[in-house]
């Protein structure tokens, strides 16, 4: 299942770093962030709830960038 | 300007001028000390804390870690030296907050330059209820449905006029910026604006899967689709920032340790830390992350502004290699549409025998009985004509007005036992015999589109080695049309699988640095245009195949916008390529320089912001590609 957020970082290279901690979290089995775009499109594996992952994606992305929002 | 920027606007100000007004006051030691701090935590409050909480997640190597151990750094060494230099650790936060502060202001403003190229989401749709008209969210507007669309709207759905008449300006989608001429029975693609009637339209498409949707989904997703630069720059951003802390690290502990020990000279602790500390100044790799995929966004929002749209960042990287051209004929360099040509060698006037032609091929539908009765251009009246019959690969024989009227290929004459003559024109002959005795032939053929030949010469003025026509025509009208186009190679008669086989073996012999683009009209070339390297669909207005199976798409016939959108994609290309040495080069000098002691912090963080600035200015000019 694949869902796009939209999210809010202010510097390129922290949008990266989002897309690869989000990689790391139990139950995303790819994500892609688009900074041009201010978009995180999130592939979850099967059987994962989102409701459930993306509090988990927000926190792993706070530890890289403290100052970014996921609106989900 | 959002709040945030402008709150760190105040902010910038507001330590500038402390800043400033603190090099006027005599004052030494704690005091001294004190004051510059009052300046460095208004500017740097928020990258100190974000340092410290980086620390706590064990994340270091940010940014903001970086900038806070160096300008905290370079307080500790004015207080350890008594230098009372407290200007420098200040300057380097205060320059690094503006060059993030720009970064901000020229992405969000680029972001929207060109979600205003892309003003295509209508954000209504009008429809009646009791006589009043009612604004709706096209997301609720159910298949079949009539929706009125008035002067200066935009039509929110795909579907056909059922009233009225008006011009539709479509250069949102097209680029093209004459108007099209719109009336009832046509069918109406969303995204179009409507200029002078009110429409009544009735929808045959949901508004998710309407043109106009679809494209925006397009452009929007396009930017997720990297290129090899931008794989490149993420990988490079992993390793270098990195790398060039543990050079600093190396670069504040070993000079003074071998200075010390081995060469028994002063150790200069001091030095080498400012040293190493100027290097991590250096090593944001801002300028190049944030450069690489502004240019590539810029570069697909200028295109789609000029009709051309591109599926994504790599499509367009690959474009600006594309050095073999292959086309389709039909439809793409063609219109696609027959066209009586001439009338030969006939005994009766050219009007009569095209009369006689049309009603024998009255009753079909196939393309060429449709071009003879347009030449003839008057309404048919069908009680003229009996006993027709269609013998198939053959023609057509039928009495019209009480003569024998026979129309079809040599095949036929010969069969119906009358000689032919042979015609040296190149297309579709059809030969006519009326009472037995033969009366003419009439030459049908594909129009060329006026661009075709300028399409051409542009691609190959753009520096494409080589133009191939593949079709599935004769052979003769195939070599003729390449001849008049100026096409290197043609190969005719094929079939559908033979083109993707041609197509094979074209990418095996070409070089390998270069890329081969195909352009099809997208509704029978799907399997060509995914086996190229790069394919291209033209006139996709309304055609969802193209949309699909293309990875660029030209919204309308125009092949000279082949030619534009590999201009684009190389100017796209140039500036990434630009970026990339200059980012590369200038830090590499720059930490070079630090490294011998030339360059001190003030120089390190110039360049650092500077190089962003310029590469950032620089990705801009992507979007301007209206003159290419």
């Amino acid at each position: 299942m694949k869902k796009t957020y939209k999210i809010e970082v202010d510097c390129a290279n922290c949008a990266n770093l989002m897309q690869e901690a989000t990689k790391k979290v139990e139950g995303v089995a790819d994500c892609n962030v688009n900074f041009m775009t201010l978009k995180m499109a999130v592939n979850f594996a099967e059987g994962a709830d989102p409701k459930a992952v993306m509090p988990v994606v927000l926190k792993e992305c706070r530890k890289v960038e403290p100052d970014c929002e996921i609106f989900f | 300007m959002n709040k945030k920027q402008k709150k760190m606007l105040i902010r910038i100000l507001v330590s500038a001028a402390l800043l400033i007004g603190l090099h006027f006051v005599p004052i030494q030691g704690i005091a001294r000390l004190g004051l510059y701090m009052i300046p460095y935590l208004i500017i740097g409050y928020d990258i100190l804390r974000k340092a410290w909480k980086g620390i706590l997640n064990r994340r270091v190597f940010d940014e903001a870690f970086l900038m806070a151990v160096a300008t905290i750094g370079a307080i500790a060494i004015a207080i350890y030296e008594k230098s009372g230099d407290f200007n420098e650790a200040v300057a380097v936060m205060l320059f690094y907050q503006i060059g993030e502060w720009f970064q901000s202001y020229a992405v969000g403003k680029s972001r929207r330059n060109i979600s205003e190229l892309m003003d295509i989401r209508p954000d209504y749709a009008n429809i009646e209820v009791d006589g009043q008209l009612e604004q709706v969210d096209p997301d609720e507007v159910e298949v079949g449905s009539i929706i009125i669309v008035q002067p200066g709207e935009k039509v929110p759905i795909d579907g056909v006029i059922v009233e009225g008449a008006s011009s539709l300006n479509t250069s949102a989608l097209t680029g093209e910026s004459l108007p099209r001429d719109a009336k009832a029975g046509d069918e109406i693609t969303s995204g179009c604006i409507n200029m002078t009637g009110v429409l009544k339209i009735q929808t045959t498409k949901e508004f998710g899967d309407s043109t106009v949707s679809q494209i925006l989904d397009m452009v929007e997703n396009a930017s997720s689709r990297k290129s090899k630069s931008e794989d490149f720059i993420a990988k490079f951003a992993r390793v270098y920032t990195p790398l060039v802390c543990y050079c600093a690290l190396a670069l504040a502990v070993l000079p003074p340790i071998i200075s010390k020990f081995i060469l028994g000279m002063d150790a200069n602790v001091s030095q080498w830390v400012y040293r190493a500390l100027t290097f991590l100044v250096i090593s944001c790799p801002c300028a190049l992350v944030i450069s690489i995929p502004l240019s590539f966004f810029g570069g697909i929002g200028g295109a789609s502004n000029q009709g051309v749209l591109v599926k994504g960042s790599n499509y367009l990287e690959a474009l600006a290699q594309a050095k073999y051209v292959v086309f389709d004929k039909t439809g793409t360099l063609t219109k696609g549409v027959f066209e009586v040509d001439d009338v030969h060698h006939n005994k009766l006037e050219r009007e009569k025998l095209l009369e006689y032609a049309a009603y024998a091929e009255s009753a079909s539908s196939h393309p060429i009985s449709k071009s003879i009765q347009a030449a003839y251009g008057k309404p048919l009246d069908r009680s003229r004509v009996t006993d027709i019959q269609e013998i198939g690969g053959h023609g057509i024989t039928a009495v019209v007005d009480g003569h024998q009227v026979a129309a079809g290929n040599e095949k036929l004459m010969t069969t119906l036992g009358i000689e032919a003559k042979p015609c040296h024109h190149v297309g579709t002959i059809i030969h006519m015999a009326i009472d037995g005795e033969y009366a003419g032939h009439i030459v049908i053929s594909d129009v060329i589109k006026e661009n075709s030949k300028e399409a051409i010469r542009r691609l190959k003025k753009a520096g494409v080695k080589k133009t191939i026509m593949l079709t599935g025509d004769a052979r003769s009208v195939a070599e003729s049309v390449a001849k008049e186009l100026g096409i290197d190679e043609v190969y005719s008669e094929l079939l559908p699988a033979d083109k993707v086989a041609k197509v094979e073996e074209i990418l095996a012999s070409k070089e390998e640095s270069t890329k081969l683009a195909f352009v099809g009209d997208g509704i029978n070339d799907a399997p060509v245009l995914t086996r190229a390297d790069i394919g291209i669909a033209m006139g996709a207005m309304g055609s969802d195949a193209a949309i699909e199976a293309a990875d660029i798409v030209l919204m309308d016939d125009d092949p000279l916008k082949i030619s534009k959108a590999i201009k684009i994609s190389r100017k796209c290309i140039r500036i990434v390529y630009q970026n990339i040495w200059f980012a590369i080069g200038i830090k590499v000098l720059a930490l070079l320089l630090g490294a011998l002691g030339i360059a001190n912090m003030w120089i390190a963080i110039i360049a650092d912001v500077g190089v962003m600035i310029l590469a950032v200015l620089n990705a801009i000019r992507a979007l301007f590609v209206k003159n290419l």
